[in-house]
């Protein structure tokens, strides 16, 4: 995928640029607003890791917001070291799709990017998620493996569609606990793992082969067939 | 629009402040102010209150005096016009009705009835001889074509004023008729001088006053001035004198003194944050650091290194985490987000909680009790008091041994508020240690051993605090049972006197 990032420091950028690329991505990287809008505008991107503080007179909440009103709808991360509530309901307000705070760990923005960036692809409205032979109807709320039918609890029926809906890609414990639960903070208690590994009880466990798995130092991710 | 217009447009809206950023008008006003007044007077705002008092005293001083004028020297004039008036109209009708005798006749009528004796009648004939009435003879001084005259007289070897009307009869005739108007021309002589004193006295009384009122102004506003100078300079004890009237200056004194404790509160508050900075994140950071320089120097091969770096990265994000905490703890108490409390019902997001730590309880071996009212109503921040109760879940989970059971319990009652209690079978908190159990980084003797950053009950105390409620901590034999208690409606109360109890 196509990714742009915008972002002054040199150690962080570079850092970013090496990891995406190494995850296989195409990067594109300038250290200036100014630069920054005139790529995002006039070139193809499937994501954009946008830094709100940047030189050059442009800084990254005024790109997003000129990029959004031509009606650009390429998807956006912002990456700041600016943390409070009301910043980040700032980013979001100003068009963006994703907050997360500096310091954070790569797999984090990772997993993240890769999840915007597949959710710009704009898949209308399904009614069915399939992975595998892992089966789940969203109307009837139903999920099914192998034919074999599997009763959930609604919250974890809610943890499983997360997956689902992410499959193939790593979601880190804190996505889960924005996107399952709509939390905004991280608990002491490995209260993720928890329910993860409830949910394995019910959708691995009877079946020859598992399609959660964890992934270390990042979180987990559901995978139809063995790497 | 292509990127470079759209660029510029950017920039456009970005250079929008003008480059000098000072306001123009008011170097204008100053200006302006400056020529009609001395300028160090003009600023003195007590000053300009002093003037602004005299003025108002001078115009209704000025108002009363005309008015009083207008109503007693100006009425009496229009009087004595208005009587001259109805004489000569009389009179000409008589003239006019029964010839010159019947006017005389009249004229002696009228001054035989007349019993201030102040009027005056004159018939002449056309050579200006006297025929009735009772001055001596034609005013000498007085020309023929004047209507309205007024004119020395002489009347029984008195001196005086009079004011007269002249009027043409038919037949060249010549009548005058007026009255005497000493007494009145002294009154209003009278007056006169007694407004030029009074305005005189009321100069005086203006500036008094003027003067008294900057003094007072002055005197209030040195004492606030002198404490906001001292504060400035560093003596945060000092407080602006409450004089105990009750008055507006005692309103504004006291609301700067609250002002000031708060101020007070918050430089405490960032002085024992710096002081745990400085001890508390210390250690994780010395470990991050011991472990790096150790691999650096000792690693054997590349496995080692890698381990060595990892665990300091994960040291490092324990640093993050206590920063995070201590910044949310911070922009909670800042109470900033107060604008965003909105009214909404806890017992859902209550359950919610309970669902996502039932579970880890119940792989803990450990039971979570759950009593949540039908309906909590709540007003507040939803985010907050959610990140409270899981801190104290967080806590109780930690503490509970294996077997024991956790309550979470919630009511809500319209007159005393949003009742959240959280209790577990942990070794709970001394008594002695209650009261600080809330201060930022205190960990208690039993929580030594376990991990967490001593800021969990931290940011709970400083959600209910925002959330005008309190936070008391009891004993729950055995164990800890933490009372979160939440303002309702809005209603903002200061804490019990008693934060904790057994």
């Amino acid at each position: 995928m196509r990714i742009l990032v915008v972002e002054d420091d040199k150690d962080v950028a570079g850092f970013i640029v090496k990891g995406l690329k190494e995850a296989g991505h195409v990067v594109e990287h300038t250290d200036n607003g100014r630069d920054g809008l005139f790529l995002a505008a006039s070139e193809n991107f499937d994501a954009i890791v946008l830094d709100r503080m940047l030189p050059g007179g442009i800084d990254g909440l005024r790109l997003l917001e000129t990029l959004r009103g031509q009606n650009n709808n390429t998807p956006v991360l912002i990456l700041s070291a600016l943390a409070q509530v009301e910043e980040r309901v700032r980013g979001l307000k100003a068009g963006s799709d994703d907050y997360l705070t500096k310091p954070f760990a790569f797999a984090e923005l990772l997993a993240r990017v890769e999840a915007l960036a597949r959710r710009g692809k704009g898949e209308g409205p399904t009614t069915k998620l399939v992975a595998g032979d892992l089966e789940m109807d969203l109307l009837s709320r139903g999920v099914k493996r192998a034919g074999q039918k599997i009763d959930l609890q609604p919250r974890e029926f809610r943890l499983l569609e997360y997956l689902m809906r992410h499959v193939g890609q790593v979601v880190t414990r804190t996505m889960l606990l924005e996107g399952v639960w709509d939390y905004h903070f991280d608990p002491q208690t490995n209260v993720i793992d928890v329910h993860v590994s409830r949910l394995r009880q019910k959708v691995d466990k009877p079946f020859p082969t598992p399609l959660i798995h964890t992934i270390r130092n990042a979180g987990y991710m559901l995978r139809a067939e063995q790497p | 629009m292509s990127p470079p217009r759209l660029l510029a447009a950017a920039a456009a809206g970005a250079g929008a402040r003008p480059p000098n950023g000072r306001p123009v008008g008011r170097t204008w006003r100053r200006r302006f102010s400056a020529a009609v007044l001395p300028r160090r007077l003009l600023r003195s705002a007590s000053v300009r209150f002093g003037i602004l008092y005299a003025g108002i005293f001078g115009i209704s001083a000025l108002a009363l005096a005309v008015f009083l004028w207008w109503s007693t020297a100006g009425l009496l004039d229009r009087q004595t016009d208005a009587a001259i008036n109805a004489d000569v109209q009389g009179l000409s009708e008589r003239y006019t009705e029964g010839g010159l005798l019947a006017l005389e006749e009249t004229i002696e009528q009228r001054l035989a009835g007349n019993v201030d004796d102040d009027a005056l009648y004159l018939l002449a004939d056309p050579g200006l001889r006297r025929m009735a009435g009772n001055l001596e003879h034609w005013p000498a001084r007085m020309p023929l074509d004047f209507a309205w005259d007024e004119l020395a007289i002489e009347r029984a070897g008195i001196r005086g004023m009079a004011r007269v009307r002249q009027f043409q009869l038919a037949g060249g005739f010549h009548l005058l008729v007026g009255r005497d108007v000493e007494v009145r021309r002294q009154m209003a002589r009278l007056l006169t001088d007694a407004l030029l004193w009074s305005a005189g006295v009321m100069l005086v009384l203006g500036t008094v006053g003027a003067v008294a009122v900057r003094g007072l102004f002055r005197l209030t506003l040195a004492d606030v001035s002198a404490t906001a100078a001292a504060i400035s300079a560093g003596d945060l004890t000092r407080r602006v004198r409450v004089s105990g009237h009750g008055d507006e200056f005692d309103l504004l004194a006291e609301t700067i003194n609250d002002m000031l404790d708060r101020i007070g509160r918050l430089m405490d508050g960032v002085r024992q944050v710096s002081n745990s900075i400085a001890h508390d994140l210390r250690t994780p950071i010395t470990r991050a650091r011991v472990r790096l320089e150790d691999a650096a120097t000792h690693a054997q091969n590349e496995t080692d290194l890698r381990a060595a770096i990892e665990r300091a990265v994960t040291d490092l994000d324990g640093v993050v985490a206590v920063f995070q905490a201590l910044l949310r703890i911070a922009e909670i108490e800042a109470g900033a987000r107060r604008s965003a409390f909105a009214p909404f019902d806890l017992a859902p997001v209550l359950l919610d909680l309970a669902d996502l730590y039932g579970a880890v309880a119940e792989e803990r071996g450990q039971r979570l009790a759950v009593d949540i009212a039908p309906a909590v109503p709540a007003i507040g921040d939803r985010d907050m008091i959610q990140q409270a109760v899981a801190n104290l879940l967080d806590n109780a989970l930690k503490f509970t041994p294996e077997g024991g059971v956790i309550q979470l319990s919630a009511t809500a009652e319209p007159s005393q508020g949003v009742h959240i209690v959280v209790a577990d079978q942990g070794p709970g908190i001394p008594e002695a240690d209650r009261t600080r159990a809330t201060e930022r980084f205190f960990r208690g003797e039993s929580a030594r051993s376990t991990p967490g950053s001593g800021l969990g009950l931290t940011l709970v105390q400083a959600v209910v605090t925002l959330h005008g409620g309190w936070l008391r901590l009891e004993d729950n034999h055995p164990g800890l049972r933490a009372e979160m208690r939440i303002a309702a409606r809005g209603r903002f109360e200061g804490p019990p006197s008693v934060k904790a109890s057994s």
